[in-house]
């Protein structure tokens, strides 16, 4: 069994109410860290951690803290990026469903460190349950004495505030969420000045995804060097992946870091294999931002080796053979999967929540879309394959936010590995409607791989 | 440490203010190295970083930290640093960058410069005709909008709008209140007044001048004329508005003055924003003192029929000063 940091007691009934929670050593880490720890302890301690940024960049989070501006006299926040829209990730919206305590011993912990006073939690606006259980988990912590005024009588002030967006993955980007916070248009905003300078109505802001904020409560409790002998490498700790597609037990898991993808995917204790008996094609390992790999590229490293759930494992290869351990959104396809369909309906997707700023990604997502639809409906040419590579090289890192790179990496991606079945829709186009392409080679095994021009 | 940073774009190195952007100091120098702009507006706080076309790269940082940058970035928005070298037509890459964004630039833009009453003064237009392709690779329907009115004087024609975001900042600064914005997201973005509310306060015909293509257009010149038809000369007025000094270009068509605009310069800025009586409502010569005819770059297409000595403009004939200037001005665009 892999140890379980976040999701232990997830079990428990009724540990999604203080009392319960309590009993289970809940809010340990706010009286250890207000009563014997300073902000530069807890920060120093997050470093020695070496957790990393759960919601898909994986910054290191106490390098994060630690260039948080302290200019005399502004105020400064600590902002929960809780905005969770990326297709294929679903894990934080559990964990605040079931232990919404841990996410706010966290954020009490977090805004000590940051000195916040007023700290938000920033929630996408179709988790409106959410909302709800969060509130009310406030409300018990307030009864209790862990947020409002002279928490626990150390002096120390917080007020935390849930605020819910109008439901678009763009807020998700943390300057758009800020922007959204702050009662406008949530449009990216240009960078420099990052957050950390100028963030919340211009005051120095830190943005943490859920995840690594409930992160900080094991690491205060049992030490951030604890934290780090857990994982493997600069992969510390736990990362709870949210598994989907066509697997056996598809759900949230908590995973040690460095556990094989081989035993992620087939093991009983996670997702106990492919469903229905058929054979595993292709994944996405990070959510669908990420590049796609098949079956082959999934498990073993273009060298042979056996990938690993970590983020320098599963980047092993770069764009070329790997992909990124992103934000968790485990998807899986099996055998009876169409790739370009799953590809057109990634583009949908960022075509429709493209904010809107920049040209080439206003312009070039809906391109894209309308040229994968024709494709995926067997109107498409051979050259509308290499017309998508180009498109997708003409939005990737000329954009303001990184929108544009997740939308152009899927297309290339999937077009990189996949090229076969691609043109097969061209050469097939009305078979294609009608079924699909099938497994191929694309869990053969490695050294077959053809290198195709990307 | 000195306040002054030196630069190099594109082999060209320029002292310049600590805290200029690329696209500025590239302005300092001019000529050919500048990148195109057609979100930034200097007279404006915030404009800029949206429409990439002003994409350059940075292939050492600064002298501190000479590391190249790792992605294109947008010029108008990223400032120098000392010792900083970029390079705009001399890198493939921002060539091969700029042609994409010029060409998602295009992709929904009805191209109907033919009845476009902005075509000849039209930033998209030049930048189209500069980097673009010959021919689209885009084979969809192209979005379209209708045409509404805010208001008598303006027109928004939606469907040419590039969203540079121009027209929201200069509501947002220039007037005292903004009655317009962008609507929705992604390529459905589109600028309104939502509920179809006129635009209007003492400054909102500078929107006009602001907008790089012909999305917003002045309905009082409206299908009057090709900008290359008519003359432009500068003049002013002593008008009692207190944020307006008055000094404008009048666009001339024979005897007629058919528009009014505030005075751009090379880069299409204006020099002083004016107030909507002296651009709408102010439409005879004798309504302003004329000073001389606008300078106008001999690679525009409206001076193609201006400098003809041979039929100089009515107001110019009857007046020596004028005509003096007009004369100079000739032999000087022409001699290339
Ligand atoms: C388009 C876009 C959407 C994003 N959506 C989310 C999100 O839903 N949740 C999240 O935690 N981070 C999201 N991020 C990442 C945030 O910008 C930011 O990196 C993150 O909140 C930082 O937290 P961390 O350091 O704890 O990972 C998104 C980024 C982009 C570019
Ligand atoms: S990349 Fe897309 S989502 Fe990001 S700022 Fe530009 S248009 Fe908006
Ligand atoms: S209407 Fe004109 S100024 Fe306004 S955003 Fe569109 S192109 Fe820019
Ligand atoms: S002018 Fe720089 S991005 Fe538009």
């Amino acid at each position: 069994m892999g140890r379980k940091l976040l999701l232990e007691h997830i079990n428990v009934p009724g540990i999604n109410t203080l009392e319960v929670y309590r009993q289970k050593g809940g809010y340990r880490s706010v009286e250890k860290a207000l009563k014997q720890m300073t902000p530069e302890e807890i920060v120093e301690e997050v470093k020695k951690s070496g957790l990393r940024g759960r919601g898909g960049a994986g910054f290191p989070t106490g390098m994060k803290w630690g260039f948080l501006a302290k200019p005399e006299g502004v105020a400064r926040y600590l902002v929960c990026n809780g905005d969770e829209s990326e297709p294929g990730t679903f894990k934080d919206r559990y964990l605040m469903t079931y232990i919404p305590h841990a996410l706010i011993e966290g954020m009490i912990v977090g805004s000590f460190a940051l000195g916040a006073h007023v700290s938000y939690i920033y929630l996408r606006g179709e988790m409106m349950p959410q909302i709800r259980i969060l509130e009310k988990a406030i409300a018990e912590a307030k009864a209790a004495g862990f947020l409002g005024k002279n928490i626990l009588g150390t002096g120390y002030d917080l007020e935390l505030y849930v605020q819910p967006g109008g439901g678009a993955y763009i807020c998700g980007e943390e300057t758009a969420l800020l922007e959204s916070l702050e009662g406008k248009r949530g449009n990216p905003r240009i960078k420099p000045p990052f957050p950390a300078i100028a963030g919340l109505y211009g005051c120095p802001t830190v943005v943490n995804n859920v995840e690594s904020i409930a992160a900080v409560v094991p690491i205060i409790n049992d030490g951030g060097e604890e934290y780090a002998k857990i994982g493997v490498g600069r992969s510390t700790g736990t990362k709870l992946i949210s598994a989907g597609g066509n697997l056996k037990k598809p759900g949230v898991y908590e995973i040690e870091l460095g556990l094989t993808c081989e035993e992620f995917v087939y093991s009983d204790e996670y997702c106990g294999g492919i469903a229905n008996g058929k054979t595993l094609k292709a994944v996405v390992a990070g959510g669908s931002s990420v590049p796609i790999l098949p079956n082959n590229l999934f498990f073993k490293t273009a060298n042979g080796e056996a990938r690993l759930m970590s983020y320098e494992s599963l980047s092993d290869g770069g764009f070329a053979t790997g992909t990124m351990l992103g934000s968790g959104g485990f998807i899986a396809y099996d055998e009876d999967q169409c790739i370009v369909r799953n590809t057109w309906n990634f583009t949908r997707f960022y075509h429709h929540e493209s904010c809107g700023q920049c040209s080439p990604c206003r312009e070039g997502t809906g391109w894209m879309e309308k040229v994968l639809h024709r494709l995926e409906h067997g109107h498409g040419k051979m050259s509308d394959i290499d017309l998508l590579v180009d498109v997708s090289k003409k939005i990737e890192g000329n954009t303001i936010c990184p929108l544009g790179d997740a939308a152009a990496w899927p297309v290339a991606s999937a077009i990189r590995h996949f090229r076969d079945e691609f043109e097969w829709h061209v050469t097939h186009p009305s078979e294609a409607t009608t079924r699909n392409f099938g497994l191929a080679h694309y869990a053969d095994p490695l050294p077959k791989k053809e290198e195709t021009a990307a | 440490m000195s306040d002054k940073h030196k630069v190099t774009i594109d082999g060209i190195t320029v002292e310049v203010e600590a805290g200029t952007s690329i696209l500025n100091a590239a302005r300092q120098i001019g000529g050919d190295i500048v990148p195109p702009a057609m979100c930034y507006y200097s007279k404006l706080e915030g404009s800029g970083g949206k429409c990439r076309t002003c994409l350059v790269q940075v292939s050492k940082g600064s002298e501190k930290d000479p590391r190249p940058m790792p992605k294109l970035v947008a010029s108008c928005r990223t400032t120098v640093m000392d010792g900083m070298e970029v390079k705009n037509i001399t890198s493939p890459e921002v060539v091969e960058a700029r042609k994409g964004v010029v060409e998602m630039l295009l992709l929904n833009h009805p191209l109907d410069c033919p009845v476009c009453d902005q075509a000849g003064e039209c930033h998209l237009q030049d930048l189209g005709y500069e980097h673009g392709r010959a021919k689209t690779r885009y084979e969809f329907d192209r979005r379209t909008f209708e045409k509404v009115d805010l208001g008598d004087k303006i027109q928004l024609h939606m469907t040419r709008c590039i969203l540079c975001y121009r027209c929201v900042f200069t509501a947002d600064q220039i007037t005292n209140t903004r009655l317009h914005g962008v609507l929705n997201r992604g390529d459905h973005s589109e600028i309104s007044t939502y509920i179809s509310k006129a635009i209007d306060n003492d400054f909102s015909g500078n929107v006009i001048d602001v907008c790089p293509v012909g999305a917003l257009t002045d309905k009082t010149f409206r299908f009057k004329n090709r900008v290359w038809f008519t003359k432009p000369v500068q003049a002013h007025r002593d008008c009692d508005h207190e944020k307006c000094n008055g000094k404008v270009t009048l666009w001339y068509k024979g005897e007629e003055v058919i528009r009014v605009t505030a005075r751009k310069d090379q880069y299409g800025e204006v020099e002083e924003f004016i107030c909507n009586t002296c651009r709408f409502d102010k439409k005879q010569t004798s309504d302003w003192v004329i000073e001389a005819p606008t300078k106008i770059s001999n690679k525009s297409v409206i001076s193609s029929n201006h400098y003809d000595t041979m039929k100089p403009l009515p107001v110019v004939k009857t007046n020596p000063q004028l005509l003096e200037a007009n004369k100079e001005q000739f032999e000087r665009d022409t001699r290339l």
